[in-house]
């Protein structure tokens, strides 16, 4: 893969790691026949964010060969080391006037060459690894509601919460009105929490479209990172949202570039709910009642399932569904699958990859016959 | 303003006594070359020089020509001694480290000769401090011999092309690598760490590049914790020449300016780090 970003788009790019680390620690490189995109997820797989850059944000984009049964290649690199190249925005406003991305598998480098002023070049050789595709099963499209606003407008609504503050609720409200309301732990004393509210109104959005009473809670931590490059872009943000317990997608359109941050939010249960892992496998077709009580009894069933969920599914993550030709200007569906928590290195479901594989990137194509059937069955030793 | 200090009670003069209207003169270049406790001072009719030496490996030296005092006065050929840089530094800067614009700190030194301490008077709107530093037996310094007729290598380049790349250099890489050579990639600074291998290449042609000289191709290796302090003088400097000779032994002159425009040098000499060195293409 060769491609080479020129001008104010090197800031862009920039930027977006910038959002990415605030993500995960490693930062997925995935170059296709629509663009390059690079995605992260974060440790509980609780949040993923993938930016698509289409070839015209490029001054030359060439995603490399592929043969009738290879793949476009793709690798992971650690966050720090790609942070690391465009760690200071403003130098590299000021200095950088192209940036050359050249992944070489067979060389096992990725190189990332900056020309600066004065004639001067930084090249990085990075070491990297060979990856399985991250991605996150989605669909903006089965979202109940739907909210868009410029970025400046969250950004001004999202300054009143501590920068320590973990989740935040989003909710309709009388009037139409979007309210913002700290999360509170029910074990909290309230003499001892302070409680931030603030309401919108509508006429703030740009579009709403919102099932009356609907609210969800989610990690304001992590939607700041994308904030942050909303912002800076001035592209309005669009966040698409479900009941409870069903992941909150926000997404930023432009014509060169589509970002998507998919984030857990809690489930609403009499006791105590948590995100619920955001892995899209599970062998059982419809949420339980047993819904473990807490967060750490969850993940460690994760973790020691040989693959598969042991508790209730998650319901986070829905299955894949068509999605519609990549013309349409607002935002665009993906479906993505996300990779199995499962042990690292172990190969994803061979049945999942060849189903998906190509259906995702690509312009205007129709999608492959897809089904709603529950693909996303676990295969690992149970199906 | 200066002002004097009382002679010696036995009638005879200091050994060195020099006097300075605005000691940021004297620090700023001081803490340019403090990477290490200690430092040998030398005083000649030309000047001071100040030397700061680590590991056998690294010297970085100061010098501050006897022009930029108001008063400089060396009795013997030369005098030197071992002192506490840091705290030669803090008592330089007991008034303050911020500079107000019209404000500074004036100093009057004085040192009666072997085994005296070094007397510092400073003052500042009126306040007048005595600062009293006890000196050593001066340390045998390295001698690098390194002259200009040995030199293989020279360049000469504006310092504000260098600044970030010394900042950014990514320390989890052991060594510095510099590569000089007649033909590409003609100056190269190469890392290698955790992340991977960084270049920084600037091309002969280029806006920075004031003087080019190579006339053969050479790489050598340092230690990259021992360069590093360089930066503060790199930092202060508006241009820097690098030299190596035909050991790889590397010579980085800075040259400073100061707040009253008159010119200093900062002068950093470097071994190649043994186990690597070699001159390659």
């Amino acid at each position: 893969m060769k491609c080479v970003i020129a001008g104010g788009n090197v800031k862009v790019l920039g930027r977006a790691v910038h959002s990415l680390s605030r993500i995960g620690d490693e930062l997925y490189l995935e170059p296709t026949e629509g663009g390059l995109s690079l995605r992260a997820v974060n440790s509980s797989r609780s949040a993923f964010a993938s930016f698509l850059f289409a070839p015209l944000f490029f001054q030359l984009y060439e995603p490399g060969s592929t043969g009738p049964d290879t793949e476009l290649f793709r690798c992971k690199v650690h966050m720090k080391s790609f942070l690391g190249i465009f760690r200071s925005l403003p130098s590299l406003e000021k200095s950088v006037g192209k940036c050359l991305i050249l992944l070489k598998p067979r060389a096992s480098r990725l190189v990332l060459q900056l020309h600066c002023k004065y004639g001067v070049t930084k090249t990085h050789n990075l070491a990297f690894q060979e990856c399985e595709r991250l991605q996150a099963v989605f669909d903006t499209q089965r979202c109940a509601s739907r909210l868009c606003a410029p970025a400046r407008v969250l950004a001004e609504a999202v300054v009143h919460f501590p920068l320590t503050l973990a989740e935040v609720t989003l909710g309709t409200g009388p009037g139409g009105k979007i309210g913002l309301r700290n999360y509170v732990e029910e074990e909290a004393e309230p003499s001892k929490t302070m409680v931030t509210e603030l309401w919108l109104a509508e006429d703030e959005f740009q579009s709403v479209a919102v099932a009356p009473g609907s609210h969800i809670t989610f990690c304001l931590k992590e939607f700041r990172g994308l904030l942050s490059f909303a912002e800076a872009s001035n592209l309005p943000l669009t966040i698409h949202f479900d009941e409870p317990g069903r992941p909150v997608i926000f997404t930023l359109d432009d014509t060169v570039l589509e970002v998507h941050l998919v984030l857990a939010t809690l489930s609403d249960l009499e006791s105590n709910s948590q995100s619920p892992s955001t892995n899209g496998v599970s062998h059982l077709p419809a949420p339980s009642d047993d819904f473990p009580d807490d967060l750490e009894s969850y993940m460690v069933a994760m973790e020691t399932s040989e693959g598969g969920l042991e508790g209730p599914p998650s319901p986070t993550f829905p299955l894949r569904t068509p999605r519609p030709a990549k013309s349409q200007p607002e935002e665009k569906e993906e479906e993505e699958e996300e990779e199995e928590g499962a042990v690292p290195g172990t190969p994803p479901h061979k049945k999942f990859r060849s189903l998906f594989f190509g259906s995702v990137m690509t312009p205007g194509r129709p999608d492959p016959a897809t089904s709603q059937e529950v693909l996303a069955e676990d295969s690992d030793g149970e199906s | 303003m200066p002002f004097s200090a009382p002679p010696p009670a036995s009638g005879e003069r200091y050994a060195l006594s020099a006097s300075l209207d605005n000691a940021r003169h004297l620090s700023s270049l001081l803490r340019a070359v403090h990477f290490q406790d200690h430092a040998t001072c030398l005083a000649t009719a030309s000047g001071l020089r100040v030397t700061v030496e680590d590991a056998k490996c690294i010297q970085a030296n100061a010098f501050i020509q006897a022009e930029i005092f108001q008063e400089f006065s060396v009795q013997e050929e030369s005098v030197m001694f071992r002192i506490s840089l840091s705290v030669l530094l803090d008592c330089l800067t007991i008034f303050g480290t911020s500079s107000l614009p019209g404000t500074s700190t004036a100093l009057r030194m004085c040192y009666r000769g072997y085994g005296y301490p070094l007397m510092l008077f400073l003052e500042e709107g009126g306040v007048v401090t005595v600062c009293k530093i006890n000196t050593q037996e001066p340390d045998e310094l390295l001698d690098f011999d390194f002259c200009s007729t040995k030199v293989v290598n020279k360049i000469i380049l504006q310092s504000e092309g260098l600044r970030e790349a010394f900042a950014e250099l990514d320390m989890t890489s052991e060594v510095l690598q510099i590569t000089m050579s007649p033909d590409k990639p003609y100056f190269r600074l190469s890392t290698f760490g955790n992340a991977g291998s960084a270049h920084l290449d600037y091309p002969r042609d280029s806006d920075l590049m004031e003087a080019f000289h190579c006339t053969q191709t050479q790489t050598n290796r340092y230690k990259i914790s021992l360069l590093k302090p360089s930066t503060k003088a790199l930092a202060l400097s508006c241009k820097v020449s690098i030299r190596t000779d035909a050991q790889g032994f590397l010579s980085l002159q800075y040259m400073i300016r100061n707040e009253d425009g008159q010119i200093c040098f900062v002068e950093y000499y470097c071994c190649p780090d043994e186990n690597i060195s070699e001159a390659e293409l």
